[in-house]
């Protein structure tokens, strides 16, 4: 359950930057989650439940993107994605194994939606 | 109480507000219904990784630990960490300083056992945190001596999951695997494996016993941590920990030449 930990760092984060904003209220939330950060999304949900309350982002919508793992192949000199979800990345190309990951453990803060 | 006056005063401009602004609000769940704040709503780019904070007191103990070479050793519960670090510290004793860090959600019987086996240690007791941040390392290693020190190793809490995602300082994550716990265990939990410089394979003295199917699990590593070194030992019998040994020493000489090149300049 280290999607409570994420998802107080998420909030910081947030009410940083909307008060650099000079925003009173934050309305909406956009993460970006790779495929193989280890996130499991009803549990960032549920934490978020818990954590937003009596923050700017008491009432937020959360939106979250999930974003496919990329590896580069050394071979082809070309990036590829991982075609499944046990972080195997094997060039369709080559047929040659990466430990090159480009995408993939992303926990990014995106964007916020704010107001006042 | 002029509450009643009031309250009658301003009751029709009141009235109205709500029902303007409610043809505005279904646009977007979301929006206020005032509308002042919603003319005001507008979008902030922040594009920052959740893990900004811990990543920067990750670099402050980098910069602390200097010379020293650092690993993270994840796992499971019960694959054996403390073993084959009661094993590493015995059999470097002398040769290399060692320290220990070691998180477990409670009790310190891990830093007393590893403090037994001669190695200066520093429990964190995480209470209900399923892995160790950055900034638990730096509180940690406060009660350690630091200089000179050649090998910190921080023992993480037993847990293939959340452990993935914190960088704490380190030089080498270390996977351990045990062959009780199953041949895919890689492909379940793909991050901590993928992330891992070295993957041990422990307990390869009861592998017969187990059904262990040996060839299945280091494909498994392979696929998924292609670039890992990987080591096949018992920390409880000391078969296979002499390569081990060697890739620390190994690791340490070359940290410590790396550490003195960038402090000359």
């Amino acid at each position: 359950m280290h999607e409570f930990s994420l998802v107080m760092s998420m909030i910081d984060l947030a009410e940083k930057a909307a008060r650099a904003d000079g925003a009173r209220r934050i309305t909406r939330l956009r993460l970006e989650i790779g495929a193989l950060a280890g996130v499991v999304p009803e549990a960032l949900e549920f934490a978020f439940d818990g954590a937003r309350v009596g923050t700017m982002a008491e009432d937020a919508a959360l939106e979250v993107t999930y974003l496919p793992a990329i590896a580069y192949c050394a071979t082809c000199q070309s990036e590829f994605e991982l075609d499944n979800r046990f972080g195997i990345a094997v060039c369709p190309a080559c047929d040659v194994p990466s430990a090159d990951l480009r995408q993939g453990r992303e926990l990014t803060l995106a964007s916020l939606e704010v107001d006042g | 109480m002029s509450e009643p006056i009031d309250a009658a005063a301003r009751g029709p401009a009141q009235a109205v507000e709500p029902r303007a602004a409610a043809t505005a609000s279904t646009r977007d769940v979301t929006v206020s219904p005032h509308g002042a704040r919603e003319a005001a709503a507008r979008v902030v780019q922040v594009q920052k990784s959740l893990m900004t904070h811990n990543d920067g007191v990750a670099a402050a103990n980098r910069e602390a630990f200097r010379g020293s070479l650092v690993l993270n050793v994840v796992s499971s519960p019960g694959s054996g960490k403390t073993a084959l670090l009661e094993r590493t510290v015995r059999d470097l004793a002398g040769e290399l300083s060692v320290a220990i860090v070691v998180g477990d959600l409670e009790t310190d019987n891990d830093a007393e056992r590893l403090h037994a086996a001669g190695a200066p240690s520093v429990q964190i007791v995480t209470g209900t945190v399923c892995h160790l941040e950055a900034e638990m390392v730096a509180r940690a290693v406060e009660q350690l001596d630091l200089d000179g020190l050649d090998v910190l190793v921080i023992e993480n809490v037993g847990n293939l999951v959340c452990p993935a995602a914190w960088d704490l300082g380190e030089d080498l994550r270390v996977t351990l695997l045990s062959v009780t716990e199953g041949e895919d265990k890689p492909l379940k939990y793909p991050r901590i494996f993928k992330d891992a410089d070295a993957v041990v394979i422990n307990k390869v003295d009861i592998a017969e016993a187990v059904g262990f199917d040996r060839a299945r699990a280091l494909d498994s590593v392979r696929r998924v941590a292609p670039g890992a070194r990987v080591f096949e030992l018992s920390a409880r019998t000391g078969e296979g920990v002499g390569a081990w040994l060697d890739f620390l020493r190994e690791r340490r000489v070359a940290k410590a030449a790396a550490h003195d090149a960038a402090a000359r300049g």
